[in-house]
């Protein structure tokens, strides 16, 4: 195939214009040395039938959920998407634009993202939320980031029972920048008070927990934020976005920044991405924060209006002394977030928490029927569990798979002293039939 | 051109839009839910009291056909690649083929789960070890990894990853070197990476001062970071010996790969001395923007810093499956969860595998060729700071500054012929910065080329019409000081309705 459109007759009357006999008079400054004299070795072109028909093979390679029931979590979900989020998000407008710069011509995604910064702001009890950035993972990063230059202190506390990659992804950001990591072990499924208390000190920057955690037990957000902020630290929360219209909003609880993953907001799972990165912090911290931001505003004749906003932040203004170097962020990811919570609305958006809730709890019920399963952790959960077996954790996931059914994330490559168990995650998609056939295929083990 | 104040948001086409919080309905629902299947669990006895919520919060209440008209509406009021011509440069805004949307939106792609079993998910695995494949040839470098999430993300990889050579050799080198002309990224990166930017002077043919260059490489220097060819869209023929002035020293060469257009299948960065590098997919591959994303940037190295590589990387083994494996000890670890921006991944496969060897070639041969043939219809009407050929764009500067017209001015009124403004002021002073991309038919290039002329010629004839443009949008240019001075970043109840201010 061939995108371009200019025909050789085109290209004659150019090359004329331009004054050079050959295309190969423009690439004059690319000395002999540098040229690559040879073709590409690349497979040869498809034409649009042929390139369908290799993609249709790829992607038939693949068991998708739509073949196996799906029970997995761990930091992706399998929810309900409406098909109006796919038709709305999918507008060629909103797919081909570029970031907003252009106000007057670009209104459109402006109002969109103010809108997403509003809707952001509600599910977290946040008063500022960024335009979105990556991922989950890099969102906690940059929060952490963002704490340190906030109180100009050297140390991050961490729960072990944060996502081990976004631990990882944090590792990698801080390695060469002078913070500490000190990591708060976990007790029955969750940090301790006393576990938090003994890990700050006077150099804490941020204290980072995740809620629901990602064994899917609720931390007692409240009280560590007391603790932390006894120690001037920063309260970053990490949480499940479906989770905050059932629970107290972690500003609520005492958080000062919140960040996470929105892919449970209309996302497809897309085999871990692209996915959105949310942040929203209190308004006194909200010119340390990175990304970009949409304010509302005036235009000259008086009319609302909105547009990029306190750039001055940002790398293309501040170069080396930006709060971040991101640019590029998750545009169309945040639009369908936008349209999804919109869709959902108050009170459809509760109802999925409330089946989530259900459905995980009808689920982990089953559990006490069978031999050889059992709750991992007594805490109370959300919409994911840990389940112990004694059955080997390898041999009932294969099992369960040979029934069609996704049954949980192995622990072991996470937690060495989780290698008897698995996690499992139940969103409102699953139906009760598909409980009761999870908990058969366990049973027959 | 009609006058402001004749007009008000709610005309025809594009007509004004409330927020979507001021257009609820109490009650109202786009989304329509199954009923309960399973007992409720007991709220109080499941969920500690103290955590609770007493309600939901405030969200909006919409049906669907007000849902559909509200978004609809809003793309109405944008322009994009689809709807006009974008000559953004430095963004390579070209055509994004509608077949990618398609082949992304497989649900054999996008109902995966990141943790099902590697057996499950043989064909994305394959898709992806084949990417890494295509990308490393492209690039001339021995490996790529897919993992980071767009350009900026990728440069900070790639500086990990030098950082990390240095360390296993033993040193720790503070400071890289960015090219005054260097894209703002450049800078930021070094600094998230623990690393002092150091700016080097251009020559005033816009190629990289040798001079300059060799008075700041020094053991202590860990990279210099290129773009080339660089933001002015000007190739430097002095690459090789720059990635020796680097060699020599100990330091890599770095290449900032957002220019990549101008050079697929005709010049790889690997053969010219870069060590390190980052795509734009977004840009080179045509995967589309999103209004400011999802990208992706993936990062090729050479030969023997391989090992450096995040985990973890797709990998084919021995018995012909596909799986992920950790590149060694020595990777500088995660840079996001899971394995990367996959649906975007998919779409950068797709393009490579339609246009092939030496339809990718053609990619660059027309980029370079439609610049320049804008460029030569330009040239009498604007000032041209560089010497022509250039690559997939180039710099020119309004001077109209006696007229009182600077370059904003000039980008503003192309918005009222439908035309994307260019960027603008970077990288030298007053500037604008075309990339047409090789996907414009020859009739848009010469009717943007037309409009140049006519607005080069209004103002000189009748500059008011450029200070106040655009004339045909829904809104007119916008008070961003006090947007930057009061943060009006989140809707609350008490915001006033559009309309009461609404003083047309
Ligand atoms: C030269 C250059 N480098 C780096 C970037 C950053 O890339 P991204 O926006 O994908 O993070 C850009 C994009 O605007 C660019 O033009």
């Amino acid at each position: 195939m061939q995108y371009t459109q200019l025909t050789d007759a085109d290209v004659r009357h150019m090359l004329d214009t331009i004054g050079v006999r050959d295309i190969g008079e423009l690439f004059r400054d690319i000395p002999p040395s540098a040229r690559l004299d040879r073709p590409l070795c690349l497979p040869a072109p498809l034409t649009e039938m042929e390139l369908l028909a290799d993609l249709n093979r790829l992607a038939g390679n693949n068991t998708s959920v739509d073949d196996a029931v799906c029970f997995l979590g761990g930091g992706m979900y399998d929810h309900f998407i409406p098909t109006v989020v796919d038709a709305l998000a999918s507008q060629s407008e909103f797919v081909t634009a570029y970031t907003p710069y252009q106000a007057e011509a670009s209104q459109g995604a402006l109002q969109a993202f103010y809108e997403y910064q509003t809707l952001i702001c509600m599910l977290t009890g946040m008063e500022v939320s960024n335009a979105s950035l990556y991922e989950g993972a890099t969102a906690a990063a940059e929060a952490v980031l963002m704490a340190r230059a906030i109180t100009g202190r050297r140390g991050v506390v961490v729960s072990s029972a944060v996502h081990p990659h976004t631990r990882e992804v944090l590792a990698t950001y801080l390695k060469e920048l002078p913070i500490d990591i000190v990591v708060v072990e976990t007790l029955d499924g969750r940090i301790r008070p006393e576990g938090l208390r003994q890990a700050v000190n006077d150099q804490t920057a941020a204290v980072l927990i995740q809620t629901p955690n990602v064994f899917g037990c609720l931390e007692s957000l409240d009280q560590f934020s007391a603790i932390a902020h006894g120690a001037g630290a920063i309260v970053i929360a990490s949480v499940d976005p479906i989770s905050c219209v059932l629970l107290k909003r972690p500003g609520d609880l005492g958080a000062d920044i919140v960040v996470g993953d929105a892919q449970p907001l209309g996302i497809p799972m897309s085999y871990g991405g692209p996915s959105c990165g949310f942040m929203a912090c209190r308004e006194q911290f909200m010119r340390k924060m990175p990304g970009r931001l949409v304010g509302a505003t005036r235009d000259r004749a008086g009319r609302r209006a909105f547009c990029l906003t306190l750039q001055t932040r940002e790398q293309h203004i501040r170069r080396e002394r930006a709060t971040s170097n991101i640019c590029t962020n998750q545009g169309l990811l945040a639009l369908r977030v936008a349209i999804y919570l919109s869709a959902m609305g108050r009170r459809g958006l509760a109802q999925v928490a409330s089946m989530c809730l259900d459905k995980a709890h009808y689920a982990a019920q089953k559990l006490s029927d069978l031999s050889g399963f059992e709750l991992r952790f007594q805490a109370p959960f959300f919409k994911e569990f840990v389940v112990r077996t004694t059955k080997g954790v390898d041999r009932v996931l294969a099992h369960c798979r040979s029934r069609g059914i996704q049954a949980g994330v192995p622990l072991a490559p996470w937690y060495e002293d989780l290698a008897d168990s698995f996690l499992v995650a139940v969103t409102e998609k699953r139906t009760r039939a598909e409980i009761d056939a999870w908990a058969k295929a366990l049973s027959e083990v | 051109m009609s006058n402001a104040s004749e007009k008000s948001q709610g005309a025809g086409l594009v007509p004004a839009e409330k927020l979507i919080f001021e257009q609820t309905t109490p009650g109202a629902c786009a989304v329509s839910l199954p009923v309960a299947d399973v007992p409720p669990a007991d709220l109080r006895k499941v969920i500690p009291q103290e955590l609770l919520a007493e309600a939901p919060p405030p969200l909006p209440e919409i049906g669907e056909q007000d849902l559909v008209r509200h978004y609809t509406r809003l793309a109405h009021r944008l322009f994009s690649v689809d709807g006009n011509f974008y000559p953004l440069g430095s963004c390579t805004m070209k055509y994004n083929p509608k077949v990618n949307e398609r082949v992304a939106a497989l649900p054999g792609f996008t109902g995966l789960h990141p943790l099902q079993p590697e057996a499950d998910s043989q064909g994305i695995l394959e898709l992806l070890y084949q990417l890494r494949y295509f990308l490393a040839e492209i690039a001339g470098l021995a490996e790529a990894t897919l993992q980071p999430c767009a350009g900026a993300h990728g440069e900070m990889t790639g500086v990990m990853i030098i950082n990390a050579y240095h360390r296993s050799r033993g040193e720790d080198r503070p400071k890289v070197l960015t090219p005054d002309t260097a894209h703002g990224t450049n800078p930021a990166t070094c600094t998230v990476c623990g690393r002092f930017a150091i700016s080097v002077a251009s020559r005033p043919d816009g190629r990289v001062d040798l001079d300059d260059l060799r008075k700041k490489v020094d053991e202590q220097t860990a990279a210099l970071m290129i773009t080339n060819p660089n933001t002015a869209g000007l190739f430097d023929p002095q690459i090789a010996d720059i990635a020796e002035i680097l060699h020599a020293k100990g330091a890599l060469l770095y290449l900032d790969g957002a220019n990549m257009n101008a050079i697929l299948g005709i010049a790889r960065p690997g053969d010219f001395g870069v060590d390190v590098m980052h795509y734009n997919t977004h840009k080179t591959f045509s995967t589309p923007h999103g209004c400011g994303g999802p990208g992706a940037g993936p990062v090729a190295v050479r030969e023997g810093l391989q090992e450096f590589l995040p985990g973890p990387q797709v990998v084919r083994r021995e018995d012909g499956t596909y799986g992920w494996a950790w590149p060694g000890p020595r990777s500088i670890g995660r840079v996001r969860s899971f394995y990367g921006q996959i649906g975007v991944l998919i779409r950068a496969y797709a393009y490579i595998r339609a246009l092939g060897p030496e339809g990718l070639r053609q990619v660059s041969e027309k980029a370079v060729l439609s610049a320049n043939y804008l460029a030569a219809r330009l040239r009498e009407h604007y000032r041209f700071p560089f010497a022509p050929p250039y690559a997939h764009e180039f710099i020119m500067v309004p001077e109209f500054r006696e007229h009182g017209v600077t370059e904003l001015d000039v980008a503003k009124r192309l918005i009222d012929f439908a035309i994307h403004p260019p960027t603008m002021s970077w990288p030298v002073a007053h500037c604008l910065m075309i990339e047409p991309t090789e996907t414009e038919s020859l009739r848009t290039l010469d009717g943007f080329a037309e409009t140049m002329i006519r607005i080069a010629e209004e103002a000189r004839t009748t500059p008011e019409i450029l200070h106040h443009a655009p004339h045909t949008m829904p809104v007119e240019r916008l008070d961003e000081v006090t947007a930057a001075r009061k943060p009006d970043l989140c809707w609350r109840e008490s915001t006033e309705p559009a309309e009461a201010a609404d003083n047309t």
